[in-house]
């Protein structure tokens, strides 16, 4: 579903160009104005969806799976640290709307401030973990689960 | 040397309605260009059927009253302090820009209009403030805040089709002021070069309106109005709607927010928006 600009919306800001991972929003040379340059390089990620202020891009569904008239539209509010959807079938009897958080702290609050940690132990550098990994994604305070101290084991091949 | 009126000079050479003359065949090249935009890019049968769709979806009737407070509203925010701007750098370097340019043209036409007698003293004051306004909001756009070298990465000597309205705007007030100086310091013959310049840029940004970007001017508070209606009456253009997160019919409708965000969810702050949109 690769994603179109309205550029009766679109000011110009560049945020999709910024955030684009496939480098494919540009800006138009002639109205200066963004537009996706190549579709078929479209991820369908949605983050220039999101990240446009004005809610100028929209994405356009294949005909095989979504006829034409359908709408998925979304509304990602920073501040409030939600993201809403809204579904809506093309004969306009299903009006579907989601929300749900993003975020349950302000933004950039909790950072890990990785330059301030000490230098690893050679223990640490031959441990499977990466550095420092288990202090921020650790499920428990001793340890990151493993294979082994769940009691598993990769056996070699296809299994079941 | 800011007192002085340039064309009151300039009547020794070129005769008052010679001036006149031109103001005139500009402003209708402007009307001109802008129909002429209007019917290839069609964007005022796409303004009527996009109003004509959001209607079939819409949830509440806008009443007349309505749609004029909304235009007026419009006219306010949108058109006479530029809100549509997210980025407040930008915003203040196209109010420079807009009200320079709307200064210079008046004033322009006032001196030429009614003559050097007639001209009062603070309209020669307020042509050079507006050129200068024009100056500063428009080259500032143009090194830094432009799109093209803020995202794109490009150098501000890359020019493209997008470019022939900023750059003659710019090379029209830069070579008016530059006229302006030359010529209130006696220095013949350059001020007279920069005079031609001056002509030369303010006849490629007005006979250039077909080709540029000078009609946003015009459909952009056409979609801003357009944008005004489509959340009143409740169509929205199919976007969802503003939640209230401490409304108890909303945690209701999604358990999510009150489970992980609380019952009254803080205020985030800004995401990527913390940072300016340059990391090409």
């Amino acid at each position: 579903m690769p994603t179109f600009v309205y550029m009766t919306r679109c000011d110009g800001c560049g945020q999709c160009v910024d955030i684009c991972p496939s480098d494919i929003m540009h800006i138009d040379k002639t109205l200066r104005r963004a537009y996706n340059i190549e579709p078929n390089m479209c991820w369908e990620c949605y983050s220039c969806v999101k990240a446009c202020p004005h809610h100028a891009i929209d994405v356009r569904g294949y005909a095989d799976f979504a006829p034409l008239g359908h709408s998925v539209r979304v509304h990602r509010d920073e501040e409030k640290g939600t993201i809403a959807w809204r579904i809506k079938f093309r004969n306009g009897k299903k009006d579907m709307e989601l929300l749900a958080p993003i975020t349950t702290k302000p933004w950039g609050t909790c950072i890990p401030q990785l330059a301030g940690e000490s230098v690893p132990s050679s223990d640490m550098v031959n441990s499977e973990l990466l550095f420092n990994e288990p202090k921020y994604v650790a499920m428990n305070d001793s340890a990151l689960p493993t294979l082994e101290s769940n009691g598993l084991e990769i056996k070699e091949g296809v299994y079941y | 040397m800011f007192t002085i009126n340039p064309f009151a000079e300039l009547t020794a050479s070129i005769p008052a309605y010679a001036m006149q003359a031109y103001v005139i065949i500009m402003f209708l090249f402007v009307i001109g260009g802008t129909i002429l935009d209007m019917l290839h890019k069609k964007s005022a049968q796409y303004f009527f059927e996009n109003a004509k769709k959001a209607e079939k979806s819409a949830k509440h009737t806008v009443s007349g009253g309505e749609k004029a407070s909304m235009a007026i509203q419009t006219v306010t925010s949108e058109i006479l302090t530029s809100s549509e701007f997210e980025n407040p750098k930008r915003r203040l370097s196209h109010l420079l820009t807009m009200y320079g340019f709307i200064i210079f043209v008046a004033t322009t036409a006032i001196m030429i209009f009614a003559g050097a007698d007639a001209t009062a003293k603070i309209v020669p004051v307020l042509w050079h403030i507006g050129a200068l306004m024009l100056c500063v909001g428009g080259y500032w756009f143009w090194f830094s805040i432009r799109v093209d070298v803020k995202s794109e990465g490009k150098k501000w000597y890359d020019l493209c089709r997008a470019d022939l309205f900023i750059v003659s705007l710019l090379m029209t007030c830069t070579f008016a002021l530059i006229w302006s100086v030359l010529q209130s310091k006696g220095v013949a013959g350059w001020d007279m070069l920069a005079f031609a310049l001056f002509i030369i840029s303010s006849t490629v940004l007005f006979v250039g309106v077909y080709f540029s970007k000078f009609a946003h001017m015009f459909f952009k508070p056409a979609a801003a109005y357009q944008k005004r209606v489509t959340v009143a009456d409740g169509s929205r253009e199919n976007l969802p709607r503003d939640f209230d997160l401490t409304d108890p019919a909303v945690q209701e409708k999604f358990p999510d927010i009150p489970e992980y965000m609380g019952d009254n969810p803080a205020y985030m702050g800004h995401g990527i928006r913390r940072e300016s949109s340059n990391h090409y």
